[in-house]
């Protein structure tokens, strides 16, 4: 795969706006931002359209649920974590791999 | 039972059920354990946002703020009585021991009875275009929205075939985001025919109808029995496509989907504490089997809320009390007689009610009809429904254990949470026979994904 180059938006829109403080991480080496009480897939999905890659073939997943039930949203951290990323809060400095790392 | 020992009891789930359940047992001078995998208490309708992510509770659950706030600060009012341990997954239970993963640490709990209150999550069925990045639950909308303050797009198709789809489209509007659409995959027809049952709740009634309303004054276009459903894009979502009751096709483009067709029981704790599992008729769906006052099939192994049959957040917090009453009771503690005649007479009012609900959003049993073989059944692993109807016709499987060990469907990580309905669907179809009779799931520990030092 080689990574398309043109950065593509965001899929979710936020529509309330919050106070808290402003906390960066990072997506495959690009930095990105978002907000104390930003669940990880939130963020994610805030600066693109998806969260990982599936599997069992060339395409991605955005996860599903938001629930912690269908275990669509697993995605790996440079330090070696696996997350569920719909019920993981962002950390600051996380570094998130989408397209890092081939091991499933 | 001796009066003179009290039970210790674990009341698994921290939404309407399990704590109202909590505070009637601390009432009747008990000392629950409160379990729940979530890091606040509330559930699922009353999920509050994590911190940082806070807003008033009138912005969250509209007409329901007042009893969110009641729910949330019931714990606190209880204080010390009850031993409230969030964050903690009940992952498997082996007769009366309850086996605990907390901020990954493993912990095992005996109990001398316990009250399992997990509640529900979406029905999922596939449709074309399901697994495309973009597409969610019509839970996962409302969640995105309760939780975090975002919508999942920037021009959302809600799909549905239940009550929450207009409830979800009015708060998406109210929080001003953009609706495109929302599609009920069934018919207008049967919401008239059952409305006189819709009555014996009429405050629900009235709601129902109120954010109806609201959403056509709204601008918010609602369409009913769409056919045919896909959604269309190649890695990400572009259009919503269904054929209406004329055989017309429609097309409206929007950038996220919010879809699913009711709601389920999440059953698995009850499987494998061993409660017998039957099948509704009504939903099609395999529940623990559960008496008027809350009882099991096993001894000191109570239910309620909609983990055992799906009747929404006040029926929710009336099978809590009363499930936790019928247990003091059971364990020779006085019970509050009046108020066990008052809950019962509600819970048979609510009981009308829920029949009429889903006589009006019968089982779209359509959308597998429609599906090719080529499309995803199960989303863990990327198994085709064309796989299960190959097993059904050519390897004689008429039995959905059976399925999932020839072809894995359900085996995945989610445990045939969000396939199994299909699946089960869509083998007994392949067979042309009832749903039923092809069974269900059984359940396995662990119930969610643990790190393997688990011990299993
Ligand atoms: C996504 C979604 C949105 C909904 N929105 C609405 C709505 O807007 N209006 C409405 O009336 N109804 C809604 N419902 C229906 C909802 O089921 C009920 O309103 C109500 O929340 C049911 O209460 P409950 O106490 O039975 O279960 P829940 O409120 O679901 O609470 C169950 C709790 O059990 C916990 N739990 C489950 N399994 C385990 C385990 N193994 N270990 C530890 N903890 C566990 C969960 O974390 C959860 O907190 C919604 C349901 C879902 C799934
Ligand atoms: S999105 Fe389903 S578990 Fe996270």
């Amino acid at each position: 795969m080689t990574p398309n180059p043109t950065p593509r938006p965001g899929l979710f829109h936020r529509l309330v706006e919050r106070t808290g403080p402003v906390l960066r991480f990072e997506i495959d080496g690009v930095p990105a931002e978002g907000r104390a009480g930003d669940h990880l897939l939130t963020a994610i999905l805030l600066a693109r359209p998806d969260l990982r890659r599936f599997e069992f073939a060339e395409t991605t997943r955005s996860g599903f649920c938001l629930m912690g039930a269908c275990q669509d949203c697993w995605v790996d951290l440079a330090d070696g974590r696996r997350l569920r990323a719909c019920s993981t809060l962002l950390e600051e400095g996380m570094h998130v791999l989408v397209e890092g790392r081939a091991r499933a | 039972m001796s009066v003179a020992k009290l039970p210790h009891v674990a009341v698994v789930g921290a939404g309407p059920a399990g704590l109202r359940a909590v505070e009637v047992l601390v009432a009747g001078g008990l000392n629950p354990v409160l379990i729940d995998e979530a890091p606040r208490s509330g559930g699922q309708i009353y999920r509050r946002p994590p911190p940082g992510a806070e807003r008033p509770a009138a912005d969250l659950y509209g007409f329901e703020a007042a009893k969110a706030t009641a729910l949330h600060g019931l714990l606190d009012r209880l204080g010390d009585r009850v031993r409230y341990r969030p964050n903690t997954l009940v992952w498997s239970i082996e007769g009366k021991r309850l086996r605990l993963l907390a901020d990954e640490r493993f912990d095992a709990l005996e109990v001398d009875a316990m009250i399992l209150a997990t509640g529900a999550m979406d029905r999922v069925l596939p449709f074309p275009g399901w697994t495309l990045p973009g597409v969610f639950t019509l839970g996962a909308a409302q969640i995105a929205l309760k939780a975090q303050g975002v919508a999942i797009g920037r021009r959302v198709a809600l799909i549905g075939a239940g009550p929450l789809l207009p409830l979800v489209a009015h708060q998406y509007r109210k929080a001003g985001a953009e609706v495109v659409l929302a599609l009920d995959v069934t018919a207008f027809l049967p919401k008239v025919i059952h409305g006189f049952g819709l009555l014996n709740a009429p405050a629900t009634l009235a709601k129902g109808l109120w954010y109806m309303a609201r959403n056509v004054l709204g601008g918010v276009p609602m369409r009913f029995g769409a056919r045919r459903l896909r959604v269309e894009g190649t890695d990400r979502v572009e259009a919503v496509v269904w054929t209406d009751a004329r055989g017309r096709e429609h097309r409206v483009a929007c950038d996220a989907v919010g879809a699913s067709f009711g709601l389920r029981s999440e059953i698995q704790l009850a499987d494998l504490a061993g409660c017998r599992i039957v099948f509704d008729d009504l939903t099609r769906q395999w529940q623990p089997e559960r008496s008027p006052e809350g009882r099991s099939s096993v001894v000191d192994v109570y239910l309620a809320g909609d983990g055992a049959a799906i009747g929404g957040a006040d029926v929710a917090e009336l099978t809590g009390a009363r499930a936790a009453l019928t247990l003091l009771a059971d364990h020779g503690r006085p019970a509050d007689a009046a108020r066990i005649d008052r809950l019962d007479r509600e819970l048979a009012r609510h009981r009308r009610f829920r029949r009429a609900l889903e006589a009006a959003y019968p089982f779209p049993g359509h959308l597998l009809d429609d599906l090719a073989d080529t499309e995803t059944l199960c989303r863990c692993e990327g198994i085709t429904v064309g796989a299960v109807r190959a097993a059904a016709r050519e390897r004689d499987v008429d039995e959905i254990n059976r399925l999932k060990a020839l072809t894995r469907t359900g085996m995945g990580r989610c445990q045939g949470r969000v396939c199994g309905q299909a699946a089960a669907e869509i083998l007994a179809r392949s067979r042309g026979v009832p749903v039923e009779t092809v069974g269900r799931l059984r359940g396995n520990p662990p119930v969610k994904p643990i790190p393997i030092e688990g011990g299993l």
